[in-house]
């Protein structure tokens, strides 16, 4: 018998395809984020499944930083050619060459601050209007308090103490020339439900989120992956472990885990039983201060 | 595994946060580095104990002044159920940003103090989840470590409340004494309490029946974007995409278009995950004619003898939610209503409605920001709408100020102006 009863994934699955679905329907340059990482991974699968049998009507943007995870480059590269998307490379390393931005030096030197500006150049550069990012509430306390449309002015700023409101599925993306809306199907997931997701579809992810043999360091309570992006100081110790990624960022801020999770259910078991939240675990970005993501999210950052 | 989506709404001082704290922690929902950076930040403002508003007040402003100015959205699943929180301010000053967490909600948790009873607050609290009429309601009358856990007292708030919902339209309404601070009936039942014989409230929340709140009946399909893949493979291929906010539709039914009056059969239902037998909401899906009609988004597609109500003069209690300006008779403003925009025109301001005492002022001429009240609006073009109260999708619309393209309004459609 039906029981008309959806599962909790099947009804977050049907509010994110409504919520790409307006988008498609009232903007005229829309964009989608992807990196690779597993929330945008999903986000596009279920961009694909709004708009199946047509084409995606609308390209997909990376934002590179240049400090990249090769398996992450080249499973986007094939992900894109699969869907027979158009690719759109916001490229950091073109903003430091042209002088938009100026490159963080020493050690510690991240750019993860500067994909803002690439971003927001692209943004400019491509005249889009609004721009689909994969970012969950659960993740952080700023993003919590989040729109699902978030508002963003002709810097692309947000202003968290004066969001639109927001009722029932009506959305508003009115805006100017020049200002755009940042949109984010998938602010009611949590790191779980994404799993329980990849597992339900048989979603393809980068081999970074499983199990394998790295060199790392450790830096501030974070395994940190050697690589030519990271400086190891004289008296950081590299070892190699047996880690896996829960997030997928700039390799010079992005944290391994150590982890035996080899499969999809083997990250179920791990990510249910987890006592860390997946950025306190592993994002250098975060640790900057208490509201260091609201500060970035106000100057236009994901 | 079912989603329940619920509301709360308080300030600090109702022991709001330390009821979600405790749900939260004691779901193991709350995670050692969030804890820590929560102590931290405690330690750091000088507070006796740690704060678990910290935990949902995420923005600086909040943190600065110990308030909640804004929904938090916190997540936390059992066995039985995946919850979400919309966690929203009390204060009336934030009334819009708690109607903007609360229109989606399943159930609304409003808190009482044992000590003090029934106050401004709680009475607005509880009118507003009604005026969005959010299917159940928990009155959880918390710190009763602070009254001797007794009954009387429990029994006392119990009966003044219910005088004062009798006003109301509370479809399900129930009572828990709880402790928060010290966890009595927050997730387990309470030793302290053995008179009373209800459940807990995280139980509550995991079996409360809300299969039955949906509408079956009136099937509903706004269509919001048409497929169309010009390819060879799919070349007849066209799909109306939308989500079903009312109703079941199956192939073979037959079907109307509005505005069109065309009328035609189902040929297939294609979802995410394939072709069905059956759509009903919340699912999103693409939906496939016997019959080439002229269709496009902001069309409805429902039963020909089942048909929403066709007008363009719709009376609706509006919320109004700006300081920028007031709603008065003549203003002009843009509305969006399931998947159709128009523009509408106020024609009149029946009353304005005290939401504390639920007086109605005939004589009001504006609403200003937080103030709700019964207004008469003319539209540019037909909507197909509901009662609010038969359907929250098709009844509800939002008003945007054209000037500073903000949302200023949310209306709840009443019926067709007299």
């Amino acid at each position: 018998m039906n029981t008309y009863q959806l599962s909790h994934l099947e009804a977050l699955e049907a509010e994110s395809m409504h919520i790409i679905r307006e988008v498609a329907a009232e903007f005229e340059r829309p964009v989608m984020l992807f990196s690779g990482g597993k929330d945008s991974v999903v986000m596009l699968r279920l961009a694909e499944k709004a708009f199946w049998p047509c084409p995606l009507p609308f390209p997909v943007m990376h934002v590179d930083t240049g400090h990249n995870f090769a398996e992450v480059i080249e499973f986007r590269d094939r992900r894109v050619a699969e869907l027979g998307a158009r690719l759109v490379v916001a490229s950091v390393q073109d903003a430091i060459d042209s002088g938009l931005v100026r490159e963080e030096t020493g050690p510690r030197a991240s750019r993860n601050r500067l994909q803002t500006t690439a971003l927001l150049a692209a943004i400019e550069d491509h005249g889009f209007d609004a721009a689909f990012g994969g970012a969950r509430r659960d993740e952080e306390k700023a993003r919590a308090k989040e729109r699902v449309y978030s508002f963003r002015d002709e810097f692309g700023q947000w202003d968290p103490k004066n969001q639109r409101p927001e009722l029932w599925s009506l959305f508003n993306g009115r805006h100017r020339k020049g200002e755009h809306i940042r949109v984010f199907p998938i602010s009611n997931w949590t790191e779980l439900d994404i799993w329980q997701y990849v597992a339900e579809e048989g979603i393809d992810l980068p081999s970074i989120y499983f199990a394998h043999d790295r060199e790392v360091f450790e830096r501030d309570g974070m395994l940190l992956a050697v690589s030519q992006f990271v400086t190891v100081m004289d008296h950081e110790e590299v070892i190699t472990k047996r880690v896996r990624y829960r997030t997928v960022g700039d390799a010079s801020c992005t944290g391994a885990v150590e982890s035996g999770a080899s499969s999809v259910d083997d990250v179920i078991a791990e990510v249910a039983s987890t006592r860390i939240t997946e950025r306190g675990a592993t994002r250098a970005d975060d640790r900057t201060s208490e509201a260091a993501m609201e500060d970035r999210k106000r100057e236009g950052y994901f | 595994m079912e989603l329940l989506r619920f509301a709360t709404a308080g300030s600090v001082d109702d022991g709001k946060s330390t009821l979600i704290g405790r749900l939260l922690y004691d779901s193991k929902a709350i995670f050692e580095d969030q804890l820590a950076s929560v102590e931290r930040a405690s330690v750091q403002m000088g507070a006796e104990y740690t704060n678990l508003a910290l935990l949902t007040d995420g923005l600086r402003a909040e943190r600065e002044q110990g308030i909640t100015i804004d929904v938090a959205y916190r997540y936390f699943a059992t066995p039985k159920r995946k919850f979400i929180i919309a966690d929203t301010p009390g204060h009336i000053q934030y009334t819009r940003n708690m109607v903007t967490g609360a229109s989606l909600a399943d159930l609304a948790l409003v808190l009482v103090d044992a000590r003090n009873g029934i106050l401004e607050q709680s009475r607005r609290h509880a009118f507003l989840a009604s005026l969005l009429r959010i299917p159940h309601m928990v009155v959880c009358v918390n710190k009763m470590d602070l009254v001797d856990y007794d009954e009387a007292r429990f029994d006392e708030i119990k009966a003044e409340f219910r005088d004062f919902a009798t006003k109301l339209e509370i479809p399900d309404l129930s009572f828990i004494p709880l402790s928060a601070l010290h966890g009595d009936n927050v997730v387990e039942r309470s030793h302290n309490m053995a008179w009373y014989e209800g459940s807990s409230l995280l139980h509550h929340l995991e079996e409360v029946h809300i299969a039955s709140d949906r509408n079956l009946i009136d099937a509903r399909f706004p269509v919001q974007y048409v497929l169309r893949p010009f390819s060879n493979e799919w070349h007849d291929y066209r799909g109306y995409a939308g989500t079903v906010v009312g109703g079941v539709l199956k192939p073979g039914d037959e079907v109307v278009a509005l505005p069109s009056g065309f009328t035609s059969t189902i040929k297939t239902i294609d979802t995410p995950r394939g072709a069905v037998a059956e759509a009903y909401a919340p699912m999103s899906v693409s939906v496939t004619l016997n019959d080439d009609i002229d269709i496009s988004r902001g069309d409805m597609i429902c039963r020909p003898h089942n048909r929403p109500t066709t007008g363009q003069d719709i009376d609706a209690m509006v919320c109004w939610m700006t300081e920028q300006s007031s709603l008065v008779p003549r203003t002009k403003l843009a509305l969006k209503h399931t998947t159709r925009t128009a523009r509408c025109l106020v024609k009149d301001l029946q009353y304005r409605l005290d939401v504390n005492t639920l007086h109605r002022d005939e004589r009001a001429d504006a609403l200003a920001l937080n103030e709700i009240g019964r207004v008469s609006l003319r539209t540019t073009v037909p909507l197909f709408y509901d009662e609010y109260r038969r359907n929250r999708l098709t009844g509800s619309f939002i008003l945007i100020d054209e000037g500073t393209n903000n949302t200023v309004g949310a209306g709840m459609v009443l019926g067709p102006s007299q």
